[in-house]
């Protein structure tokens, strides 16, 4: 058993009452009633919380009619929102479960320098996402450095085609953000005041007739930035190049918003000290590189790296509908390149990059991410050691209820595209 | 299979690794002063290791290697007296550690694409930009010209336990993509335009939903438009500005004709089905790549011998063209008795075709199968199966010594050989690894 929280038990035993772990250790004594499952020889693990899908916002199949990722009409779409372009649907959500995945945030694309705001779902099979939706989860807002919004956004010869243009337009939205921010707080103190003259009666002056105060207009692009201001929405930026976090960390400064992690931290081995002393997240790959010329210094041991200084939040993220399925496995590749250049890390850490991490990163540290006592029980049992190209999620349970159970896999597919669809047993 | 892969504890793999690492980087050291392959390469011998020579003779357990001027000389067990070594050889000992022949990185761009968005870097891909209407098709586009063995993706992929590739032309603005061939890794600068090895020369079709764009909007169109060429290339069609091919298009095509191959890149299983047709009726030796939807079609493909070059780990319905998309494809298709092949489609990460093998593995197909896949296979399948894929006197001694099963993600590669020759087991990567490794404060 690999808890999560950095340490391993063997032959320890894992107590679930109501959707809740009760219980971790060893000889537990099962409640009568209670469900046994044997599950010797084999692994268990927190389900897999994945920090970075877009599954649901551009699901299989990749039509043109369901790619909903990209608001690409505005460098600044604070205004839209991830959730509101999920396809329940997407095939995606099943084949990540069967994989080991419980949790996943899914967040808009990086065309934008601010993308929307993402949101954390359970990976149950639902007709809608308000049924997916982690209950009482913050939202988080995209962010994205680099290429991708100047080369979006200078290609239609407009703001930003260089990556100063990238950091005056943060700056100029956060500054907006700022000014918007004052509007509402004035308003909310003549609100008030104004409250507080009418409670008291209101006789004693010549205010009798004075009116309410009219609230700003709200601007929704505004809103959400001056929620991420106020600590309510969780930044999380993509951002390859090791110098370019390091500016986005002056940026949060000067605006005094924190962000919470750095997605596809390609060069974040360049910068681990400062992002550990700093106390940032970074979402890494195992071993992606060279697709543009700021992931041409990518390298295996990046998350090994990152994760050695005290302090340290590494983490593994997918950004694909394939990767997904595997992160037990691109785990055990960033964890053995790790080794091989003489780091000491057992499988009870790197199972954090997976679990525990990112959901300190989502703020759902104290419900999800480990095998503790008190947490949601999502739970995986692996058929072996699942830093193993060949181990496989045997079960899955989410809130205590099972999810997937390889042995006994559903007789349709959940997904509604795929049902009547040619890919049955059976074909000729 | 289990019993290949169940003892290997992760610790003690672990424990192993950091006295490998000294080890193989002074045998490279040493083994590096011979200098190319052919080339006044030492001999080497490597002793007591797992050896896999994916041929009649299975797995060895305990077996010498003897290299001989960039070829493998004897494979012997049960120990090679010291009088027996011959002098001047390097010896490697192998400890127990797996020996398979170097590994097929698939189907790729490396070397021909170094940065993959900075189209500068890029010559993978031949694209006039031109309308369905007005196209001229070239055949005789030839992709292994432009071959660049000092990119910085080769060593990197290299010293991964990749020694060879097909370079595969991309998808341009026809269906006929180009020619493209094997290339080994050996990293040396004369390889150049000379680089293709000898054999593997290929064509590249590009059929399916993946053609619909340069055909006018329909896929029959897109085999419409290819027996066009052909009756071009049988000189019974047009010529001149009516023409889809120039000169030296007809000639290159008709190549093919005579028994040439050609790998279609194709999907869907009725696409397959009309490869099949297709290649029958115009005498080409059809290779299927991508055939996710292959397991429908094993039976006919077995019977053709036609073999399908695959990524294992495409299971989602990405398109229409792969609704019935499955993860024992591989597994399907070989207990059919198709031949096949992995590759990921990647360049800067094609070591990610061992990953595919493993997966096909815990998806049903026999780890030895896997393996093949990753060697014996390829070579057979691109025409490199008398030098290449396997370790055999008289083949490419091309290897590669693992410190773990070699399907494993959490193996690597100790030592490659290509020719005959020590690779260094460095890359750029490795140099920005040792840069900023010491830089950072471990806990």
């Amino acid at each position: 058993m690999l808890t999560g929280t950095g340490t391993r038990v063997d032959g320890g035993d894992v107590l679930i009452v109501n959707g809740r772990i009760e219980a971790v250790g060893k000889n537990l004594q099962a409640p009568a009633g209670a469900n046994v499952i044997d599950a010797a020889g084999r692994w268990v693990t927190p389900g897999i919380v994945d920090i970075h899908s877009h599954l649901g916002v551009y699901p299989s199949p990749g039509l043109k009619g369901l790619s909903d990722g990209n608001e690409l009409t505005n460098p600044v779409t604070s205004n839209v929102w991830a959730e509101h372009s999920i396809w329940p649907q997407d095939p995606g959500f099943e084949t990540a479960l069967e994989g080991g995945v419980t949790t996943l945030e899914i967040l808009p694309g990086s065309g934008n320098l601010i993308g929307g705001r993402s949101v954390v779902v359970k990976n149950v099979h639902a007709t809608t996402y308000q049924a997916m939706k982690f209950p009482g989860a913050q939202q988080g807002l995209k962010m994205a450095c680099g290429e991708n919004p100047k080369r979006v956004y200078g290609s239609k010869g407009q703001a930003p085609s260089t990556l100063m243009g990238n950091v005056a337009g943060y700056r100029q939205a956060f500054a907006d953000a700022q000014d918007y921010r004052r509007q509402w707080e004035k308003y909310d103190r003549e609100q008030a005041e104004y409250q507080k003259k009418k409670d008291s009666g209101g006789s004693d002056s010549g205010d009798k007739k004075a009116a309410p105060p009219s609230p700003p207009k709200r601007d929704l692009k505004l809103e959400t930035l001056a929620d991420v201001l106020k600590g309510d929405i969780r930044v999380q930026m993509h951002c390859y190049r090791g110098d370019q976090m390091a500016t986005m960390l002056d940026v949060a400064d000067e605006f005094g918003f924190k962000i919470v992690a750095f997605h596809h931290a390609v060069e974040a081995y360049k910068v681990a000290d400062l992002l550990a002393s700093k106390g940032v997240c970074a979402a890494m790959w195992a071993d992606w590189w060279g697709f543009k010329v700021e992931a041409y210094d990518g390298i295996q041991e990046n998350i090994a790296i990152v994760d050695a200084p005290a302090g340290s939040c590494a983490m593994l993220h997918s950004d694909s509908e394939d990767g997904i399925q595997r992160l037990n496995q691109e785990a055990a590749k960033a964890m053995s390149r790790g080794v091989r250049a003489g780091l000491d890390i057992p499988p009870e850490r790197a199972i954090r990059w997976l679990t525990a991490n990112p959901a300190k990163a989502l703020g759902l540290d104290g419900r999800i991410g480990a095998l503790e006592a008190g947490k949601n029980a999502d739970v995986v049992i692996w058929n072996r050691n699942p830093f193993s190209v060949y181990a496989l999620a045997d079960e899955v349970f989410i809130d205590g209820a099972v999810a997937f159970d390889r042995a006994h896999p559903p007789r349709k597919p959940p997904s509604d595209f795929l049902l009547g669809q040619p890919n049955e047993e059976g074909a000729p | 299979m289990i019993s290949i892969y169940m003892h290997k504890a992760l610790v003690s793999a672990f424990a192993l690794a950091g006295v490998m690492i000294a080890a193989s980087a002074a045998s490279a050291q040493s083994a590096n002063q011979g200098g190319a392959a052919g080339d006044g390469a030492s001999d080497v011998l490597i002793r007591g290791a797992k050896v896999y020579t994916v041929s009649a003779r299975g797995t060895l357990d305990n077996a010498d290697v003897l290299v001989r001027g960039g070829k493998i000389a004897a494979i012997t067990q049960g120990g090679t007296e010291a009088a027996q070594v011959p002098a001047g050889a390097k010896v490697v000992e192998a400890k127990g550690r797996a020996l398979t022949p170097g590994l097929f990185a698939g189907l790729t761009h490396i070397g021909l694409e170094e940065i993959s968005a900075e189209s500068s870097t890029v010559d993978a891909t031949l694209d006039f930009k031109a309308p369905a209407w007005d196209q001229k098709w070239r055949p005789e586009f030839d992709v292994v010209l432009a071959y660049n063995p000092r990119s910085t993706v080769v060593p990197v992929i290299r010293v991964e336990g990749l020694t060879w590739t097909v370079l595969a032309p991309g998808a341009g603005d026809s269906i006929i993509a180009g020619q493209g061939g094997a290339v080994a890794f050996d990293g040396t600068i004369e390889q150049g335009s000379k680089a293709m090895i000898d054999g593997s020369r290929s064509l590249f079709v590009e059929l399916g939903s993946g053609a619909e764009k340069f055909s006018g909007g329909s896929r029959a169109a897109a085999y419409m438009l290819l027996d066009q060429a052909i009756g071009e290339a049988r000189a019974q069609g047009p010529t001149g500005p009516d023409a889809l091919l120039h000169a030296a298009g007809r000639s290159a095509l008709a190549r093919y004709l005579a028994g040439g191959r050609v790998v279609f890149e194709v999907e869907r299983a009725t696409d397959i089905l009309e490869v099949l047709a297709f290649a029958e009726r115009n005498h080409v030796k059809a290779v299927i790549s991508g055939g996710s939807e292959a397991w429908l079609v094993a039976k006919a493909l077995a019977r053709a011998h036609v073999p399908v070059v695959l990524n294992s780990l495409q299971d989602l319905p990405s398109d229409f063209d792969r609704l019935s998309s499955r993860l024992d494809n591989a597994a399907r298709l070989q207990r059919a008795g198709v031949l096949i092949a992995f590759s990921s489609g990647e360049s800067h990460k094609a070591h990610a075709v061992r990953q595919l093998a493993g997966n096909a593995v815990a998806h049903g197909l026999p780890w030895d199968a896997a393996l093949a896949a990753l060697t014996a296979n390829p070579a057979e399948i691109f025409g490199l199966g008398g030098t290449r894929g396997r370790i055999e006197k008289g083949q490419a001694a091309d290897l590669v010594l693992w410190d773990g099963d070699p399907l494993e993600v959490t193996s690597a590669a100790d030592q490659v050989w290509i020719g005959g020759r020590a690779i260094e087991m460095r890359s750029r990567q490795t140099e920005l690894r040792d840069r900023y490794l010491h830089r950072t404060a471990a806990r």
